[in-house]
């Protein structure tokens, strides 16, 4: 969409006026400052979607839509989580938790580990359920990116 | 995008006048206040774009509306920041539902105020948002022509809609070169005009398959500018046809294969063709609630053709079968070509079982009244109306039982003669209104329909109208009641009439002599075809006819919320 101010207002607006769901929404300016891009996931029979999508498209600021549900496609979201570690037992099981996970310990302090981690939500789910045995002190997710495998591409 | 290639600096103030005369747009309707003051005063300096002055910022929306539903071309509008642009917020979101072609301009504190709360500060942009097609904050002075072309660009364009643009104080003040873009180019937003061609050919060979053709056209009709189109297209077939509320005049309401209005109070023959359907053609028609009534048992037997310049508009409540995405005139010209071109024809002998059975419905004479009665009955007023004014009055109507009736009982043979308030359904509209539509008209007659209740909502323009020496005809229907809602009262609430009794009215006779106007009383049926002739012949008042009518009257048929077209009742 336009990279205006306005424009995020006017499609997080559009679902709140109509009454749909927005389970995750990212955005952030494209390699064209012109432009930005937004991935929104939200859920819906079929007739509810072809209505989102079309009234998205009707928004003046929306340049181009495509629903990555059609095509084969890759869904990422990242996450940091921040654990307290009581003991050497606790940092090695933490340790050990996010290289089964591929993640990475990206801050430590004398009471907390910081884990970085990406991948699809279920994966981040999972992770979030392997910990439970810890304190979580706070969780932040960054929400679903996603984008079509081969030749198909979101682009003007 | 083309530059002109002359250029001068002007202020932000003249860039706007400058632009508006650029566009054609030489009538504007607004009110001034700090905000927008460099703008009066540039508007002051010129003589092109003419400035009318309305008493309330509802009335200069509502008066835009019935311009450009009088006219095609799109309403103006400027309102200064805070108040005047809350107070427009009503005729926005009115424009809005109806699909009026608008621009609302907006004043605004100066940029270096936004956000700090600052004297008639209000977040136009973010409140206008869901009911506009598009809007705007002009940032500098050198967006300003830009975006004036893009306004108008959106608001006319597609579906039309109302387009505001705010402009902060301190760019009217601003200098800078200016020089108008001839035509203009986004690259999001692109309104599809031709139907696509195989479609087109789908939704023929259906049509012309039809035993139980149906044709039901809407505003759209009208917008689109395509009544001449439709009604070849309808003689053509020789289908039977029903127009929605913003759709009359779309078909000549006096012919035969015209059904009348279908809906909540639309005629027995009308829903009855429409739940009978094996085929519908919906054309320019957003398949509105007070239309389908219950969804689910909405056309049970019909498959469905549907051409909508929207495609949000298309299944959106009703799943079609063959939805063509375009604009009506051209996708009707090719209809009609392909018709033309084909060697299949509607089936004759089907249609003539089919006109049988719908004259049957008719002959129900859905819309009877009692005619003996001693005390006025809205619908003969209504009748008189359209006999004496020869059915080719501009008509603006508030909101309520009497907009009913004179949906059903003024027949409108031509386009954009009725004016009224459908998607939104705002009392108040209809004085403005027709202010707007005397002003594009000022030697046709021009009536507005109203009620004791609706007519209290703007009737501050009472004084624009002296202003402007408009002869406008208002004809109230005077039944002492908010009249629809005590009829739901009656019928839906066992008489419990809560707060819908109006007390306390004003002398209407009184007021509109005060306001400067002549007033007329009429308590007598007899009186009535007198009142009205004696009104028409003075050209140059206006007049306001009180008609006190009978207060218990109802709008029949009525397809109660819920229920099934089908399902009416009737007187
Ligand atoms: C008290 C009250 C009672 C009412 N009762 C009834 C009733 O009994 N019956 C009734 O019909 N209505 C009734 N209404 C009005 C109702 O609320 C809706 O406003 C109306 O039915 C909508 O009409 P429409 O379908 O023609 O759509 P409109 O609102 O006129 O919309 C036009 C449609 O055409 C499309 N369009 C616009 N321009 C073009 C173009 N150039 N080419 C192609 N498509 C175009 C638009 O995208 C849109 O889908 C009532 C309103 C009130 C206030
Ligand atoms: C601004 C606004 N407020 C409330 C309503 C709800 N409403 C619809 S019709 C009506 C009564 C209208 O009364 P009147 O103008 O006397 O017309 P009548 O129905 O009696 O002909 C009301 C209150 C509305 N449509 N618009
Ligand atoms: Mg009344």
């Amino acid at each position: 969409m336009e990279n205006e101010s306005g424009a995020l207002s006017r499609v997080a607006g559009l679902f709140s006026a109509r009454g749909y769901n927005i389970e995750s929404l990212t955005v952030a300016p494209t390699e064209d400052p012109t432009l930005s891009r937004l991935t929104l996931v939200t859920r819906g029979s079929d007739e509810v979607i072809e209505q989102i999508t079309k009234q998205l498209n009707k928004l003046v600021d929306v340049v181009k839509l495509l629903d990555l549900t059609e095509h084969r496609h890759i869904e990422r979201e990242m996450m940091m989580v921040k654990l307290k570690v009581q003991d050497g037992e606790q940092r090695a099981e933490v340790v050990r938790m996010t290289e089964i996970f591929r993640g990475h310990i990206i801050d430590v302090s004398n009471t907390t580990y910081v884990v970085e981690l990406t991948g699809d939500s279920p994966k981040l789910d999972a992770f979030i359920d392997a910990v439970r045995g810890f304190e979580v002190v706070e969780v932040v997710r960054s929400g679903v990116m996603g984008i079509a495998r081969g030749d198909v591409a979101l682009r003007l | 995008m083309q530059q002109e290639t002359k250029t001068v600096e002007l202020t932000g103030a003249e860039i706007f006048v400058r632009c508006l005369q650029e566009e054609g747009a030489d009538l504007i309707f607004g009110y001034p206040g700090g905000s927008v003051l460099h703008i009066y005063d540039a508007l002051y300096r010129q003589d092109k774009v003419k400035h009318i002055l309305v008493r309330h910022e509802q009335g200069a929306v509502h008066a835009a509306e019935g311009f450009a539903k009088s006219t095609g071309k799109p309403g103006v509008v400027l309102v200064t920041s805070g108040p005047g642009a809350t107070n427009a917020v009503t005729g926005i979101a009115d424009a809005y539902m109806d699909s009026v072609p608008m621009v609302v301009f907006t004043g605004q504190v100066p940029t270096s105020l936004i956000g700090n709360d600052a004297f008639q500060e209000v977040d136009t942009v973010g409140i206008t948002r869901p009911c506009v097609k598009h809007n705007f904050l002009v940032k500098d002075v050198k967006d300003l022509a830009t975006t004036i072309k893009k306004a108008f660009y959106v608001a006319t364009t597609g579906r039309p809609g109302p387009v505001v643009v705010d402009i902060p104080k301190d760019i009217t003040a601003a200098r800078c070169e200016f020089s108008y873009p001839k035509s203009i180019k986004m690259r999001s937003y692109n309104p599809t005009v031709k139907g696509h061609s195989g479609q087109i050919r789908k939704a023929v060979d259906l049509i012309l398959s039809a035993k139980q053709p149906m044709l039901y056209t809407g505003g759209g009709v009208i917008l689109g500018n395509a009544a001449k189109s439709l009604t070849e297209l309808t003689r053509l077939l020789n289908y039977p046809i029903t127009n929605t509320l913003m759709g009359l005049g779309g078909y000549p309401a006096s012919d035969r294969q015209f059904l009348g209005m279908l809906g909540m109070h639309g005629t027995y023959e009308a829903n009855m063709a429409m739940h009978h359907a094996d085929v519908l053609i919906a054309i320019g028609a957003r398949f509105d609630d007070r239309v389908t009534g219950n969804i689910e048992k909405f056309c049970p037997h019909a498959r469905i053709v549907h051409v909508d310049v929207d495609p949000a508009s298309i299944s959106k409540n009703v799943k079609v079968d063959v939805p063509i995405v375009g604009q009506v005139d051209p996708v009707l010209k090719a209809m009609i070509k392909e018709i033309k071109a084909g060697e299949a024809r509607p089936d004759q002998e089907a249609l003539a079982k089919w006109w049988k059975q719908i004259d049957e419905w008719r002959a129900m004479d859905c819309l009877k009244y009692d005619k003996t009665s001693e005390l006025i009955k809205p619908q003969h007023v209504l009748e008189t109306l359209w006999r004496l004014t020869k059915g080719d009055a501009f008509v603006c109507s508030d909101v309520g039982q009497h907009q009913m009736w004179t949906a059903q009982f003024y027949g409108f043979d031509k386009p954009n003669r009725w004016i009224n308030s459908g998607g939104l359904g705002t009392m108040g509209f209809g004085l403005p209104a027709a202010i707007g539509t005397q002003i594009a008209h000022p030697d046709e007659t021009v009536v507005c329909v109203t009620g004791e209740a609706s007519i209290q909502m703007c009737i501050q323009e009472l004084s624009t109208a002296l202003q402007y020496h408009l002869p406008i005809k208002v004809v109230a229907l005077n039944n002492r009641y908010m009249g629809m809602v005590r009829q739901w009262q009656e019928f839906f609430y066992q008489g419990r009439y809560a707060m819908s009794y109006m007390d306390a009215l004003p002398d209407f006779v009184q007021l509109a002599e005060a306001y400067g106007h002549v007033g007329m009383r009429i308590e007598q049926p007899g009186d009535v075809e007198g009142a009205i002739q004696e009104a028409l012949k003075m050209k140059d008042r206006l007049v306001f006819m009180d008609f006190v009518t009978d207060q218990s009257e109802n709008v029949y048929p009525m397809v109660p919320a819920g229920a099934g077209q089908n399902e009416m009742i009737l007187l």
